[in-house]
């Protein structure tokens, strides 16, 4: 981590909403700088997006309404530049440049 | 990789992976498909007449605003000749509602209808905060869940207006299935899967036009027509989800997406096996209190466990099996009641049938009449919400002295 300021990142822009924004600071958007491997220097796709999220971005001691055992929460919608992730390939989706991903709850109060 | 083309235009990029039946469509086809199938239900179940006032239940939540939406669409492209108004419920916590119902109020003027704001203070003398400042945090839910039960109802005749639509989905709909499965109560678990609540007896009828639509596809249609929708936790009960039976089918649902749609028809056929309760699903809104109908409400972002501990809950349940062990030989036999029913005879009606309290012997169980002190239906002499607005009168009254 301390080369970090070398190491190739992403640029994209993360979305979040449908109450989901009060675990990320009540904040909708964030543009964020993903490195662009993970540990293993495997390309960053949406699984290590998310443990990025996890470590980065969440003020909310409550990451359990994000992520469960590891994996996005059954209930919370993750759509990539407007699709649906189960259309993308879900958690094995490689991020590209200037992507949208946008992580929506159905889970609050309607 | 290429994107996937819509599978009915064949022209536009799929956004939508459909759960009911794994449709891959693109948004316009989607908005449509959606919008048709709402119209279908409607239209299927006859839920309106032309020139009807009818409320809608408005929390400016995701349901609710897909809902006036929805309603608002089809009203004019189908010619219902109905007329809308958004009818929605301050529970009189500080702070909670304010900007729910700044959402409320832009929808108003987003859809052109008419907005009506009713407070717990103006129908039962108590806001929730009072109320809370009275008995403490600890089973407030309680009166929050059974006063806003009635509060629709009871706004609803003030505004004269006798049909009120809320925004239950498919979702909520076999959450409540699963709950009633759990407790052994067919009764209500036929009231909670039927689209029209009350009947010729009822001032106000309850019905819900989006019962068969997925709350995944509410929340896309929502994103993707760009509705203003508001989502809250309810400050008093902010661990609603946790171990939940709304978390189950949430899980279920990722592993096999047509599963809440077949919980809520399951839930439906076993309806037809209540005597009774089939045609014309509940009469009798007052016994639908405290432990009834968890997913009820979709007016508070109480989540939908009436703010009770899964702990609670499984304690409750517990002591509801060893009841009901008591009336072993009250248990209906299914298989015996389908085999009489496709002889195309209604043999099964006078099968005795566990109720909720254990109580049936075969004989009607609740009787219905009306509250004694405000005349809301009910099975008791006085209804719950008066029953607990006693108990917090006494306790102001004691305070004050
Ligand atoms: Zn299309
Ligand atoms: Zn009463």
């Amino acid at each position: 981590m301390t080369n970090s300021l070398e190491a190739p990142t992403i640029p994209i822009t993360v979305d979040f909403s449908g109450g989901l924004e009060m675990l990320f600071d009540n904040q909708r958007r964030y543009a964020v700088s993903l490195p662009a491997t993970d540990a293993n220097g495997k390309p960053a796709n949406i699984s290590f997006l998310i443990d990025h999220l996890c470590r980065t971005l969440m003020k909310d001691p409550r990451a359990d309404l994000f992520v469960l055992d590891r994996h996005i929460r059954p209930g919370i919608l993750v759509l990539i530049n407007d699709a649906d992730w189960e259309l993308e390939g879900e958690e094995a989706y490689e991020i590209q440049p200037r992507d949208n991903i946008l992580f929506v709850s159905t889970l609050h109060g309607g | 990789m290429a994107p996937t083309l819509c599978a009915v235009c064949k022209t536009e990029r799929a956004l939508i992976k459909r759960p009911k039946n794994h449709a891959k469509l693109c948004k316009g086809c989607f908005i449509s498909i959606f919008e048709d199938e709402v119209h279908h239900t409607i239209t299927s179940s006859q839920l309106f007449f032309p020139g009807e006032k009818v409320a809608i239940g408005a929390s400016g939540g995701k349901d609710s605003t897909v809902l006036a939406s929805v309603l608002k669409t089809l009203n004019e492209r189908h010619g219902y000749g109905l007329d809308l108004v958004l009818l929605s419920i301050d529970e009189g916590i500080k702070g909670y509602r304010d900007d729910s119902l700044e959402t409320v109020k832009r929808n108003a003027l987003q859809y052109d209808m008419p907005l009506k704001v009713v407070g717990y203070d103006e129908l039962y003398g108590w806001t929730m905060d009072q109320v809370v400042e009275t008995i403490g945090k600890k089973g407030n839910c309680t009166y929050c869940g059974v006063f806003r039960r009635q509060a629709l109802d009871r706004g609803a005749k003030m505004l004269g207006i006798q049909h009120v639509v809320t925004g239950h989905n498919a979702d909520d709909v076999a959450e409540t299935v699963l709950m009633n499965l759990l407790r052994g109560d067919l009764a209500r678990l036929s009231r909670s899967t039927s689209i029209v609540t009350g009947d010729s007896q009822s001032e106000v009828k309850r019905s819900k036009p989006l019962k068969y639509c997925y709350e995944k596809e509410i929340v896309l249609y929502a994103h993707h027509k760009k509705l203003d929708y508001f989502s809250t936790e309810c400050i008093y009960s902010p661990e609603a989800f946790r171990g939940s039976a709304r978390g189950l089918i949430k899980q279920l649902e990722r592993v096999r997406p047509t599963a809440i749609l077949d919980i809520v028809r399951s839930g439906e056929d076993m309806a037809r096996l209540v005597p009774g309760e089939s045609s014309s699903s509940c009469a009798c809104k007052g016994q639908k209190a405290v432990a009834a109908v968890p997913a009820e409400d979709d007016m508070g972002g109480c989540g939908s466990t009436s703010g009770r501990t899964p702990g609670d809950e499984m304690a409750a349940m517990d002591k509801q099996l060893r009841e009901n062990e008591a009336h072993e030989g009250l248990e209906i036999d299914i298989a015996k009641a389908v085999s009489e029913k496709t002889d195309g005879t209604e043999k099964q009606k006078g099968l005795p049938i566990r109720s909720a309290n254990g109580a049936s012997k075969g004989a009607p169980r609740q009787v219905l009449g009306k509250c004694k002190r405000c005349g809301y239906m009910s099975s008791q002499d006085i209804c719950q919400a008066c029953m607990l607005l006693e108990g917090l009168n006494k306790n102001r009254a004691q305070i004050q002295i």
